[in-house]
């Protein structure tokens, strides 16, 4: 696509070209060199601020910070699609009094920021009497955020389904709720299937946001890991893990969609993919 | 309800005063970053094409608030200027959105029709001029709305600096609950106020529309 932005180079523009090239390159290596210095100068390629990788007990440690940003992740996303799916299902009703509350839900939850959400759970709940933790402070945050997302996902891919296939349903004489299942429902999810998989993604990242509340997840160790003495506060080689690993998952995560994305291209029995590109790219942040 | 929000003035209009803040700072710098980013994606130089493309890549798949750890707790141990929590937490925003918009622009200039390049090409125009002059005055159309999505979901991301030191509408919540005050019409002011933060968005995204909706 990028390549009718200009046209073949001549031996001149070549010879720019590798200029910038040469002017980029030096530029990059310059940045990360000076990174590097600064990590060196201050001491963070020391072995002492990384020896905390080799003790087994660390090492369970970070395992189970693992576990614990997946469980997060996993029954958020499981409890976030069931709340999307109701709620997708809800908007779209023929009753009104179906229709306004699950709106009004949906367009809340999905106003109110994902911090303030947690913050009133975790503040608010105790205030209640309500003895919720600070896992499911965070799961519940997660689903309502998400799901109000997801119904809005989901409804746009039923809404994307042709007319024609709600008619002849309905022609057939299928009941309301059966053609929301067995006709609207498959197509819409396999037409949103890479924009479900994106906003897994924004999930996963929000697990971080554990972290504000104290959830033992990833960031919350790397905290308590970058703050031992013994080590030298090695708060940049934990970050540093930290981050790799949150990449690896949410780039495999990713990937999943856009393999899906490319598939559902392929065998082009899905929305137009300018559609869900917009839709994608509007709520992917 | 309302003497709740008097009595707490000072918290309310402090904390939505540092996020709007927050929020224009670092408005302004992703959409610089990340307009040069895109810039850098579609360029015919494969070096700064790698540092786009990884760049993005970095930041999309990152969680904020491990750039806000990184900035907070990370960034004075190298040692380099010595800066506010508030500068760093506009830096990370900036940083983090930046890959955001970058993404959206290089699909609005993926959606400019292909002729328009091969006629601005055969008139002889160079790549920079292709770019300022034909590419973007047309992708920028396509852009307004995924962009105000972006803006929109920086304004709420803000909130994020609240547990990284910054006093800004986040830190309502814990202030309010350590001053015993009743959460819920808390929140629910809270909320109003985000609704209000949003509204100049939405108009400035129609006003935009409105004005740039010719037909091609």
């Amino acid at each position: 696509m990028t390549s009718v932005l200009y046209d073949l180079p001549g031996p001149r523009a070549r010879a720019r070209n590798k200029a910038f090239g040469v002017l980029a390159t030096f530029g990059i290596v310059a940045l990360a060199g000076f990174i590097g210095y600064r990590f060196w100068a201050t001491g963070q390629f020391e072995s002492t601020k990384w020896q905390w990788l080799l003790y087994k007990d660390l090492q369970v440690q970070l395992l189970a910070a693992l576990g614990a940003t997946l469980a997060a992740f996993v029954v958020a996303a499981v409890l976030a699609l069931v709340v999307g799916l109701l709620s997708a299902v809800g908007r779209l009703s023929e009753h009104w009094w179906l229709r306004t509350p699950a709106l009004a839900i949906v367009e809340f939850f999905r106003a109110i920021p994902l911090v303030v959400m947690i913050f009133f759970l975790f503040y608010a709940a105790p205030q209640a009497g309500l003895k919720l933790g600070v896992f499911w402070t965070l799961v519940a945050s997660l689903t309502l955020y998400n799901g109000s997302v997801l119904a809005e996902v989901f409804r746009a891919g039923m809404l994307s389904v042709p007319r024609g296939q709600r008619e002849a349903a309905y022609a057939l004489g299928l009941r309301k709720n059966q053609v929301m299942r067995a006709v609207l429902l498959p197509q819409a999810v396999r037409a949103m299937l890479p924009t479900i998989v994106s906003q897994l993604v924004v999930l996963l990242k929000d697990t971080a946001l554990g972290f504000l509340i104290t959830y033992p997840e990833l960031l919350y160790e790397a905290r308590y890991l970058g703050g031992l003495a013994e080590f030298g506060r090695p708060i940049i080689p934990t970050a540093l893990v930290i981050g790799a690993v949150y990449i690896t998952l949410c780039t495999a995560l990713s990937s999943l969609a856009g393999y899906l994305e490319r598939r559902s291209r392929r065998t082009g029995r899905v929305l137009p993919p300018s559609d869900a590109n917009l839709i994608t790219a509007e709520l992917a942040v | 309800m309302i003497q709740l929000l008097l009595d707490n003035r000072d918290l309310f209009l402090k904390g939505f005063l540092n996020t709007i803040l927050l929020f224009v700072l670092a408005g302004i710098g992703s959409l610089v970053l990340g307009v040069l980013l895109a810039g850098m994606r579609v360029s015919p130089v494969p070096a700064l094409r790698l540092l786009g493309s990884g760049y993005v890549t970095i930041f999309r798949n990152t969680p904020l608030t491990l750039v806000f750890f990184f900035f907070a707790f990370a960034y004075p141990r190298l040692e380099l200027l010595d800066v506010s929590f508030f500068t760093r937490a506009v830096l990370a925003l900036a940083m983090y959105t930046a890959a955001f918009v970058c993404e959206v622009v290089r699909s609005g200039i993926n959606t400019v029709d292909v002729g328009q390049f091969e006629a601005s090409r055969a008139l002889g125009f160079t790549f920079i001029q292709t770019l300022t002059t034909v590419v973007v005055p047309q992708a920028i159309r396509s852009v307004v709305p995924p962009l105000t999505s972006v803006l929109n979901s920086l304004l709420k991301n803000t909130t994020i600096a609240a547990g990284f030191s910054v006093a800004e509408a986040g830190q309502i919540t814990p202030a309010l609950s350590e001053r015993g005050a009743p959460l819920l019409i808390g929140m629910f002011w809270i909320a109003i106020g985000f609704g209000i933060l949003v509204v100049p968005l939405t108009a400035t995204q129609r006003a935009l529309e409105k004005r740039w909706s010719v037909a091609r």
